[in-house]
């Protein structure tokens, strides 16, 4: 999909978030919150901007100290940075959002320990400047709220038979309420890598066959 | 007593943090490949959810009343540096111990099912013994969800597979089976 560094790094730091690297299906990390608070669109959405936020934030203050903070307590240092923008945007939702902060609960919390963020810091933010940090974390959070959209959305239509709640369907139409129960999200997910898999076995086919 | 047991078996099978809250989802498809490691990290697993139990019951007491925003950021120090202190005593007192439990201890001291321990017991207000047997329970909870998982997993290697769904897309679809399974226990108290 992107090409690579060399032609435009820019453009290619910010897209290889959204497919090449897709932190949950490819990376399979952050999946505690992709599975716990996708049961609505809203609720994935809602996720996704707060790990936006979380991320974007911490990724700018990371690469703007990481000449300062010594290496054999970076990690903790990232911890606490990272725990910081999580206690601000826990604050921010229970705020202007109540009916939200509700739903997600200590979900809001756990950002803290998703791997997603912590990966993002050593792997990336810690090594580059302020520019690249941003468009890489803009790139990794627009994947991730992708992703949780992939398995919200679907869920919420298969297990309410609603969508951003508005009713889709009639009357006629018997909730699959497993969707929206926990088991669901295991499906989904699992269905979800299943294509993924699939998707990219056939790619691979495909330019074998160019070759020959 | 009656709480005590309830809190109990409600944390172990009926709001069984892997399989419903979905916390702990890292190490339970990562190191549930053999029953043995499974059961292992179980039990790491329920040690480290006792002493996080034990600080957060400290930590809300005695620090947070007068700096609630401080909860996240002193729950994860403290949280950390207990296990790495217990950690270090175990090494000296009980070395089979430490061998049998030690290498998953790193492993495990900051995901999501130890921090959701902590503020789910907070945002119950448990007391001491309560936040204890709450601790055992969900310890408990995901030890059984580990080696349940663990468990198919290894005769899903010698069955035939197609290659598209190995990996984490058959545990995931095996993980919702288990979880589908384990909300037949919803209704086992009424109230």
């Amino acid at each position: 999909m992107s090409k690579p560094e060399n032609s435009n790094q820019n453009a290619h730091e910010f897209l290889k978030g959204l497919w090449d690297e897709n932190p949950v299906f490819v990376a399979v990390l952050g999946m505690c919150p992709a599975l716990a608070v996708t049961n609505t669109a809203i609720n994935s959405l809602a996720m996704g901007l707060a790990t936006t936020f979380v991320l974007v934030c911490s990724s700018i203050l990371v690469s703007l100290l990481k000449s300062v903070i010594p290496k054999q307590v970076r990690i903790t240092a990232y911890i606490i940075i990272i725990a910081t923008f999580v206690t601000v945007v826990d604050f921010l939702l229970a705020a202007f959002t109540p009916a939200v902060h509700k739903e997600l609960g200590a979900f809001i919390a756990l950002i803290v320990v998703n791997c997603l963020i912590l990966g993002r810091q050593e792997a990336f933010a810690s090594k580059n400047t302020v520019g690249l940090s941003i468009l890489d974390a803009l790139g990794m959070s627009a994947g991730f709220t992708f992703a949780m959209l992939c398995i919200g959305i679907p869920r919420e239509i298969l297990g309410s038979g609603s969508l951003f709640d508005v009713l889709l369907f009639g009357d006629g139409f018997e909730p699959w309420v497993v969707m929206i129960l926990p088991p669901g999200g295991f499906f989904m997910l699992g269905f979800l890598l299943l294509g993924f898999n699939w998707y990219s076995q056939k790619k691979k086919e495909r330019e074998l066959m160019k070759k020959n | 007593m009656d709480n005590l047991i309830w809190i109990f078996v409600s944390a172990l099978l009926i709001n069984n943090f892997t399989l419903s809250y979905f916390l702990g989802l890292c190490p339970f498809l990562g190191v549930s490949g053999k029953l043995e490691t499974a059961f292992r990290l179980g039990l790491a697993n329920i040690f480290v959810m006792l002493i996080t139990a034990a600080c957060a019951y400290i930590l809300n007491t005695w620090v947070l009343v007068y700096a609630p925003y401080l909860r996240l950021i002193s729950f994860i120090i403290v949280i950390a540096s207990s296990v790495q202190f217990v950690e270090m005593a175990m090494k000296k007192l009980s070395p089979d111990l430490f061998r049998a439990l030690g290498i998953f201890l790193p492993l495990i001291t900051t995901n999501c099912a130890i921090l959701g321990l902590a503020l789910f017991s907070t945002n119950k207000g448990y007391g001491f013994i309560e936040g204890m047997v709450y601790a055992l329970g969900a310890g408990g909870g995901v030890t059984l969800a580990l080696v349940l998982l663990a468990g198919v997993r290894e005769e899903t290697k010698i069955l035939d597979i197609p290659n598209v769904i190995r990996g984490t897309a058959i545990n995931l679809i095996i993980a919702g089976i288990i979880s589908m399974a384990f909300m037949g226990f919803a209704g086992l108290f009424s109230t």
